[in-house]
């Protein structure tokens, strides 16, 4: 009985900390939805867009190709393209499960590989529980799927403003995933600083910044990340991120707020 | 719902799932050699740091904004707040920025 209880425990935390991803994914997915009914797509058309693809970049790369009547394999390569780095993402979450983990379960873990619900797994402390993956997913992709009905359904809800404030909230989580374990290291604020500056370089050169943004993550991700384990190699017995990556779990919201939880309430 | 909507969500829906799916059911043993394995273990904090700046320079449209969301938020995050207090704090100055 209470191994159960603490399996639910880990599904309701995944819940509660996919909850700050559905409100970032609120603002976003509204803006798709917006420019899909602008384009001239039904509000069911923006929604299954939405909730078979749950993806941010792919989805308005895919938009742009079926308002234009594109090909087929036009929007294929483009989502192979932009979508390549869930494949560096879900390689990483493979590795951080135990082995024993069974395919329709991974089968069902991948449907939402994204890069906030990623972030989220790899806070997580190794292994990672298939159930916290879900229970995020759970509060994360509804957001998604209720900002694009809403988006799509009554575009003019929200004031520009409120909608452009909101649209940084993720990436705000990502900081509040990185920062904390670069302050106890100086290789990973050092290796933070220049996946930083090399994505600068990605998004003012000439030929880099033509690269669409999903395919310039992977070359990033891949070039910072390969050079940093040539020159600063993690010891051998430490696990995928088991040591680095802070847990979003109690005590860190324990810490923040005397343990009443009012930072996510 | 016409049929080249069909498609066109087909053709995206399952590229996508095969590209999350695919590494998953593939590779499931634990990959050997310290150099993967430095490599996996830096993979999170370089994609996330790759993916957050410049980006959340020009997602409000305006710089100013943009770098004030920045700003804060890297300031909550070196503080350790937690996730949800970042983001949130960051979407309050690009508000109140905005407002300017």
């Amino acid at each position: 009985m209470a191994r159960q209880e603490q399996k639910n425990s880990i599904f309701f935390q995944g819940a509660k900390d996919g909850v700050p991803v559905a409100l970032g994914y609120f603002a976003v997915s509204f803006a798709f939805g917006v420019m899909a009914a602008e384009g001239g797509l039904s509000v069911l058309q923006a929604v299954l867009l939405s909730l078979l693809n749950v993806t941010s970049a792919g989805q308005f790369a895919g938009l742009n190709v079926i308002l234009a009547g594109g090909a087929l394999a036009e929007i294929a390569l483009t989502q192979i393209v932009i979508n390549l780095r869930y494949a560096l993402m879900s390689l990483t979450i493979s590795q951080r499960l135990p082995e024993k983990t069974g395919v329709p379960l991974r089968l069902g873990m991948a449907y939402a590989v994204t890069d906030e619900i990623f972030a989220l797994d790899a806070a997580y402390p190794a292994p990672l529980e298939t159930r916290y993956h879900f229970g995020a997913m759970c509060t994360a992709v509804p957001g998604w799927v209720l900002g694009t009905a809403l988006g799509a359904f009554a575009g003019s809800i929200l004031p520009d403003n409120v909608l452009s404030a909101l649209s940084v909230a993720l990436y705000g989580m990502f900081l509040a995933i990185i920062i904390p374990p670069a302050r106890e290291s100086r290789v990973l604020a050092g290796v933070i600083l220049l996946a930083m500056f090399v994505s600068t370089l990605f998004s003012v050169l000439p030929v880099l910044k033509d690269i669409t943004t999903g395919f310039s993550v992977v070359l990033i991700t891949v070039s910072v990340s390969a050079l940093a384990a040539l020159l600063f190699p993690v010891k051998e017995d430490a696990s995928p991120g088991e040591d680095g990556l802070r847990a979003p779990g109690e005590d860190l919201r324990a810490a923040e707020d005397g343990g009443k939880g009012a930072s996510h309430g | 719902m016409d049929k080249s909507f069909l498609a066109y969500l087909a053709v995206m829906a399952l590229i996508t799932y095969l590209i999350r799916a695919l590494p998953l059911v593939l590779v499931k043993k634990k990959i050997g050699g310290r150099f993967l394995h430095s490599f996996l273990y830096y993979v999170p904090y370089v994609c996330l740091a790759a993916m957050t700046f410049p980006a959340i320079l020009t997602a409000t449209g305006s710089y100013v904004s943009g770098a004030a969301a920045f700003a804060v938020a890297l300031l909550a995050a070196v503080c350790r707040r937690g996730m949800f207090t970042v983001a949130l704090l960051a979407c309050l100055a690009a508000f109140l920025t905005g407002l300017l």
